[in-house]
């Protein structure tokens, strides 16, 4: 191993510094916590896969959806009577859970109104001009700054300084990360479990819903042809509403999620990196691919984890973009491909 | 005299397509007569420093400073995105490169400097800002290369990354680059020392004589540099590349069959993108004399590429204007208390700017996709003696019919 290690430092020459010993030692609490990671990610990674598939268009703002979520699940908890501080909150686990619930709904609320209006105000008068792509994404771009400065600036004037703002809002902790078992010699907490399960069940339900319903099929329908899919009576507009709305839905609960696990990181330029990320878990698993998505965001999660303990803390975000640039130059439909239209039904 | 078919076809036009029209008209010595008093004029800006234009809360010198290297950036981009329609979201990778190259080579902390043991400290800027802009160049090949063959979407977000990692590389490379605590004492260019009043030269930044101070010897000097970039772009864009650029612009399919190596140009346009902005990027090392990894954050990205779309996509001249409203407008409102006898808080509008960015581009992007001074479709090709004709004809052509007989519109329309 020493040897591994020396020859990792010649060829970095003690620039980066590689760290293959805390790699190994770490490995399956690596993988519980990429896996923690990577589930959020994938949440957030179908809001990107859904309006691609449909639009053919990367939805640059979808990130400060997320982090709209993370300060809507934050009000919830506030109107519910908390006040942050610094220990958490000891309640009955049913009391916790139902408290969870409505938290979790508020950020989707949140979420999926805000990709709606979105959609509404943005996208739509430009699909009526038939506007070329470069004026989708610039638009994306000038949306994320009016939804992220909104909350730097104008939300705390609206809430009495008691949401937004330049600093984080303080955390308000429900759940105390408790260790309930162990893999590997690995811990896997409370917090981890609720996180995983959560969002797995609510990718696959997602998944379901567009394989198996009425709504589904016309989503796929629109993301395979949307001319034909009109003629067949399918309206493009609303599937295209629909598709924001279960974007921003998944991203709301992935941000109460996010915040479980990071509760200091609701803050208004919280959801740039995360959703890059995302955006990264997408296109490796295959874009427009809602399975893809899914496994495209459990492997990023694990695999930044992994990068992290390689090379050190602060080259985690570095190596989920070279990360991205490799999949786009070997392999740029991904994993599994870019289908949402010939998902099966 | 054929007067009776033509006179109905009178061009409407705007004023702003008539003044186009004339100067497009103009030869090319005239065009330097009405172009040179304009640019010195626009030189003299920070030395008259007008009354109600100077902004009260930064040095209006260094605020034009800045507007100077924003429009080198700007121009660079629109090599990019506004001529060639490639969507790069890392730009301030290439600037950061740019500023890190110059730093690193003349910083008395970096580990690479050479001011030390042979470069005098009077010619390092200078000695370093060709390696600077060779650099970038190579950056740019070497991200253009795998990247420039994917769709144009994943471009955006593969630049994105590039512009983020550039970023972190310079926050964590600690060992190279101080991390945080950035690379001090930058080299600039030691002209008009004066033992006594100017023992460091006029572009140090201990120069802060009213109104000749660093920042406006820096605009001087960026102005020179713009000149130059314009002509050797605007060359470029009249050329065989320039026109393969526009093709790919509007259909890059189409341009490849009509036999246009799209890759190769595409390559070109953004290497040649790249190191404009490292230029840039060597010009704010030099002025600000200080380069740390904060400066380079993404966001500023995003602000080039506004100042490229809110000027006009593809029009040299609108997108410096569009990086002038960039840089211009938060400074203008900065520290200001009052706007023509009515109160405001100019400070809270300064800071609102990301805002009031935001909302214009999306704004823009619904009702006036071109931007502000949209570009042209020009002949490019047929050589200049051609293209000056139809301009005059068309100039002919948008006034009142009978003040021009339209049989001698042509001969006659540019003698006015």
């Amino acid at each position: 191993m020493s040897a591994v290690m020396s020859a990792g430092q010649v060829l970095a020459d003690g620039v980066i510094d590689f760290n293959v010993q805390s790699l190994v030692d770490n490995f399956w609490a690596l993988t519980i916590d990429g896996l923690t990671y990577g589930s959020i990610y994938a949440l957030v990674a179908v809001g990107y896969t859904l309006v691609y598939g449909v639009l053919r268009l990367i939805n640059f703002a979808h990130s400060e959806i997320f982090m709209l979520g993370m300060f809507g699940q934050y009000a919830v908890l506030m109107l519910l009577g908390f006040t942050p501080r610094g220990d958490a909150y000891t309640q009955g686990t049913v009391l916790t859970v139902v408290y969870l619930l409505l938290a979790m709904i508020g950020g989707m609320i949140v979420s999926g109104g805000a990709a709606v209006g979105l959609e509404r105000v943005a996208y739509r008068p430009l699909r009526k001009r038939g506007a070329p792509s470069l004026v989708f994404l610039i638009t994306a771009i000038g949306a994320s700054f009016v939804i992220q400065e909104f909350v730097h600036f104008i939300l705390p004037k609206l809430t009495g300084e008691k949401l937004g703002g330049v600093n984080a809002q303080q955390p308000i902790r429900l759940v105390v990360p408790s260790v309930q078992f162990n893999i590997f010699g690995a811990e896997v907490t409370n917090v981890e479990i609720v996180i995983v399960l959560a969002a797995i069940l609510l990718a696959v339900a997602t998944e379901r819903f567009v394989s198996l319903t009425k709504f589904g099929r016309g989503i796929r329908a629109v993301a395979q042809d949307p001319v034909t899919a009109t003629l067949m009576g399918v309206s493009r507009e609303r599937v295209i509403m629909l598709t924001f709305l279960i974007g921003g839905l998944l991203a709301g609960a992935a941000a109460m999620l996010y915040t479980l696990r990071v509760p200091s990181g609701i803050i208004y330029s919280g959801g740039f990196i995360l959703g890059i990320k995302a955006f990264s878990a997408a296109v490796l698993g295959g874009i427009g691919n809602l399975r893809g998505a899914l496994l495209g965001g459990l492997l990023l999660g694990v695999m930044e984890l992994y990068g992290q303990a390689l090379f050190g803390t602060e080259w985690r975000d570095v190596v989920a973009f070279v990360v991205l640039i490799l999949v786009l130059m070997i392999r740029p439909t991904g994993i599994l491909g870019e289908s949402l239209g010939r998902a099966r039904a | 005299m054929s007067t009776e078919t033509t006179a109905p076809t009178v061009l409407k036009l705007g004023v702003g397509d008539k003044l186009r029209l004339w100067w497009d008209a103009l030869a090319r010595p005239t065009q330097w007569l009405v172009g040179v008093p304009f640019i010195v004029l626009i030189a003299l800006l920070p030395v008259i420093r007008p009354p109600l234009l100077t902004t009260v809360g930064t040095d209006f010198g260094s605020v034009l400073a800045q507007f100077g290297m924003y429009a080198l950036l700007a121009i660079g981009l629109n090599v990019v995105v506004g001529q060639t329609g490639l969507l790069d979201l890392g730009y301030v990778g290439f600037y950061a490169i740019g500023a890190y190259t110059v730093a690193l080579l003349t910083s008395p902390v970096s580990p690479w400097n050479l001011t030390d043991d042979w470069l005098s400290q009077d010619w390092a800027w200078l000695f370093a800002l060709p390696i600077a802009i060779a650099i970038t160049a190579i950056a740019g090949l070497i991200l253009g290369t795998p990247t420039l063959r994917l769709r144009g979407d994943y471009l955006a977000i593969v630049t994105l990354g590039f512009g983020e990692i550039v970023r972190l590389l310079a926050d964590n490379l600690t060992n190279i680059t101080r991390g945080g605590q950035g690379l001090t004492q930058v080299a600039y260019p030691i002209v008009g020392v004066d033992p006594e009043t100017k023992p460091t030269g006029v572009f140090s930044a201990g120069n802060t004589d009213s109104p000749l101070n660093s920042g406006t010897w820096w605009f001087w000097l960026s102005i020179v540099l713009i000149i130059i970039v314009l002509l050797i772009v605007g060359n470029l864009e009249r050329s065989r590349v320039g026109r393969a650029w526009v093709a790919i612009r509007e259909d890059e399919d189409a341009a490849e069959i009509m036999g246009v190596p799209t890759f190769k140009f595409k390559l070109w346009a953004f290497i040649i993108g790249a190191s404009i902005g490292g230029l840039s990027g060597a010009l704010y090392a030099g002025q600000v004399q200080f380069v740390q990894p904060g400066t380079f954050n993404v966001i500023n990205s995003m602000l080039f590429l506004c100042a490229v779309v809110l000027g006009g996509q593809g029009n040299k001249l609108g997108v410096i204007l569009g990086a002038f409203i960039i840089v211009y407008l938060p400074n203008f409102f900065l520290g200001r208390t009052e706007l023509l006898g009515i109160p405001i808080n100019g400070d809270d509008i300064a800071d609102y700017k990301y805002l009031f960015f935001g909302i214009a581009l999306v704004v823009l992007m619904i009702f006036r996709p071109q931007g502000l001074l949209p570009a042209r479709q020009k002949l490019l090709a047929y050589g200049r003696p051609i293209y000056v004709a139809t301009r005059k004809a068309a100039l002919a052509l948008s006034r009142k019919p009978a003040a021009v007989p339209a049989a001698t519109a042509d001969t006659e329309g540019g003698a006015r």
